[in-house]
């Protein structure tokens, strides 16, 4: 396979401002077997995402553990197979067959997508955890090109030096073992080998969690360096509302499986409607004493993914909670001054 | 005046198959009563070890040395071990930042708590368990009797940590160390935990010391910070002057790079390098090869500036003009 031109593709994505990924109600259940003394159980991991991103935006989802971000990371990444619902690469499903009722992985990706696969790369959050401890930096990162491509062996090399070099590693470090580096170094080469194979996505999971302050700035600057030069479109999941009010264009804020509030950072930020959202924004620490404001501390915690409340899965610990949201689930609407998506029958009040 | 806590020169050292590792090098540190004590630092800064130190908790490998350990006038380092289990664990409590990982998973929570009372404070049967019951409902746990017998694994995270931290307070500490105690929490869940520790030490006039990376929590909650870096304290400041005019060029890096102080969205200021390790220890200034201000001086010597410039280790520290 010849890989193609970068910057010509860049071109014409800018111009067709077409979405190059997008997810229409996508849904991930798993079964949870039954137990000693346990019923069998349903998990809607994730239930019902929907969004759509252009070449060099990112998408940022947010959210507590277990609201399905991770979950939705591998069903973009294609590691698994949707429960139901569509992904769309260029407009295209990436699905070869659906089933109409909601089957645990009843939508199977297809076999030959391997030019849809190489299109979206993820960069996982543990970098000790996400390379072999046993191959040399240069087999990692040749690995991906000897399976997709037809490349000779002194390619492949020559590709692999270029992309330690833009990433910032040296050419020396070719021939070391991952527990030779520094975190921050090791999640560079986790980010080149998801570079390698020049895609146009890339599922950012938890990227710089595990990296110390200093180091989680180098790391941020090379991604906002990589995504303009290749015009990457990011996913971004983290929980650190600060590095996404940094990164990300537009914010998806996710509870149990669903997005509560979907809008552009700006928005997002600086009048967040949903209680969910206001109360994650308040309980993030800051160190700039102006902008402290009355905390709104939210009372309990995430209820059990198997046992999920009735009606809204936020009303039991949210300040306006009333009868309605405790009997009805509040669909995601756009808003009524279109500046978001938010599922919410007693939004808070704009400041 | 004298200190409820008082460390002075305190250097730890770590027997390693490649020589010896300096960990903790020569660290001054005090707190009082009441008082809320934070130390920031990046891995590798020595800020657990040094705690731990303290409570006895380091490997046999780990050389301890100090010219001063003082706690509630007793000396840590001239303790025998018994007279050493005394005080720690009843007058020092320490909680950590795997709540999970920190409770036996074999006993349940009341069996743990009960435990504590008993060594510590030697109660038994009814007057046991009626503690325990309090001491949860103190830290906020719902429903305490039932609680009483769950095991670790039947509780959440954030409810863990209340166990630990209930678990803690049952000997009423005078200090109360808490090591990373929400890094391994959700913001909503850390949000609370932040909330009932500040709470307890108002209430109990107990001296919190808090070691944390994060410099929001850092911010909200504590009163003195300490810096640190590679093992030594580079910067001693209270709270609000470190936030506004930090006097350590690493510091001021640490501060410009967190991406909610970018005033735009470009580029983050960054610091260039990685945090020295055992073979490439520059022989004065530890920070030198990063720091902008690097003159040639900081390789062969450094200089402790005053309490006017926030006992900077540095020998040009930052200067503001008022």
């Amino acid at each position: 396979m010849q890989l193609p031109a970068r910057v010509y593709e860049v071109k014409e994505l800018v111009v067709s401002n077409q979405p190059i990924i997008s997810a229409v109600d996508l849904k991930r259940y798993y079964s949870v077997s039954k137990g000693l003394l346990r019923k069998a159980g349903v998990v809607k991991a994730l239930d019902g995402v929907s969004f759509e991103l252009a070449a060099g935006k990112t998408l940022a989802v947010v959210g507590e553990s277990g609201c399905g971000k991770s979950t939705l990371a591998r069903l973009v990444a294609m590691i698994e197979h949707a429960s139901a619902g569509e992904l769309l690469l260029d407009g295209k499903s990436v699905y070869s067959n659906k089933s109409a009722s909601n089957k645990i992985g009843g939508n199977k990706i297809k076999l030959n997508s391997r030019e849809t696969r190489q299109a979206v790369q993820v960069v996982f959050q543990d970098p000790y955890a996400s390379l072999n401890p046993r191959h040399k930096i240069g087999t990692i990162l040749e690995e991906p090109l000897a399976l997709n491509s037809k490349m000779s062996a002194e390619q492949r090399r020559s590709r692999a030096e270029s992309m330690m070099q833009r990433v910032g590693l040296r050419p020396e470090h070719y021939e070391r073992y991952p527990h030779m580096f520094s975190g921050g170094q090791r999640q560079r080469i986790a980010i080149a080998r998801a570079m390698i194979l020049n895609p146009r996505v890339l599922v950012l999971d938890e990227p710089v969690s595990a990296l110390d302050l200093s180091i989680q700035a180098q790391v941020l600057n090379l991604l906002a360096e990589l995504q303009r030069e290749f015009g990457l479109a990011y996913i971004f999941i983290s929980h650190d509302l600060s590095v996404v009010r940094h990164i990300a264009d537009y914010v998806m804020v996710m509870y149990l499986g669903k997005v509560v509030e979907a809008a552009s950072v700006k928005v997002l930020f600086s009048e967040p409607r949903h209680p969910y959202t206001v109360a994650l924004l308040s309980a993030t620490p800051t160190t700039d004493s102006r902008v402290r404001k009355k905390r709104l501390t939210l009372k309990g915690e995430l209820p059990s993914p198997l046992d999920p409340p009735d009606g809204c899965a936020f009303n039991p610990r949210c300040p306006n909670a009333s009868k309605e949201c405790r009997k009805e689930q509040p669909a995601l609407k756009q808003a009524e001054d279109n500046s978001r998506q938010l599922a919410c029958f007693h939004p808070m009040a704009t400041q | 005046m004298t200190h409820l806590l008082d460390i002075r020169k305190l250097c730890i050292d770590f027997q390693s198959a490649s020589g010896l590792f300096r960990a903790v090098d020569s660290i001054d540190m005090h707190c009082d009563s009441g008082e809320i004590l934070a130390i920031v630092g990046e891995s590798g800064s020595g800020k657990s070890v040094a705690m731990l130190a303290m409570m006895g908790l380091l490997p046999w490998n780990a050389k301890i040395s100090a010219e001063r350990m003082l706690f509630d006038g007793h000396d840590l380092l001239g303790l025998n071990k018994r007279e050493r289990r005394r005080i720690i664990g009843k007058d020092i409590g320490m909680i950590f930042q795997e709540p999970m990982s920190s409770l036996n998973p074999c006993f349940t929570v009341g069996f743990q708590i009960g435990e504590s009372l008993r060594l510590h404070l030697g109660l038994k049967g009814a007057r046991k368990r009626e503690r325990s019951i309090a001491l949860l409902r103190q830290v906020g746990i719902p429903a305490p009797e039932t609680r009483l017998s769950a095991f670790p694994h039947q509780l959440s995270g954030g409810m863990c940590q209340r166990v630990m931290i209930a678990m803690v307070l049952a000997s009423n500490p005078k200090l109360l160390i808490a090591d990373e105690p929400t890094t391994a929490l959700d913001v909503t869940i850390q949000a609370q935990i932040l909330e009932l520790l500040l709470s307890l030490q108002r209430e109990k006039d107990m001296a919190l010391i808090l070691i944390t990376h994060d410099m929001g929590v850092v911010a909200e909650t504590a009163e003195r910070v300490q810096v640190q870096y590679a093992g030594q304290k580079v910067e001693e400041q209270n709270v609000r002057s470190l936030f506004s005019a930090p006097r350590h060029p690493y510091t001021a890096a640490l501060l410009a790079s967190l991406p909610e102080r970018a005033r735009t969205r470009g580029k983050l200021p960054s610091i260039v390098g990685v945090v020295p390790g055992q073979f490439d220890r520059p022989p004065a200034c530890l920070f030198a090869p990063r720091c902008a201000q690097a003159k040639s001086v900081c390789n062969e010597n450094v200089r402790q500036q005053g309490a006017a410039h926030g006992h900077a280790l540095c020998n040009f520290p930052l200067e503001y003009t008022k």
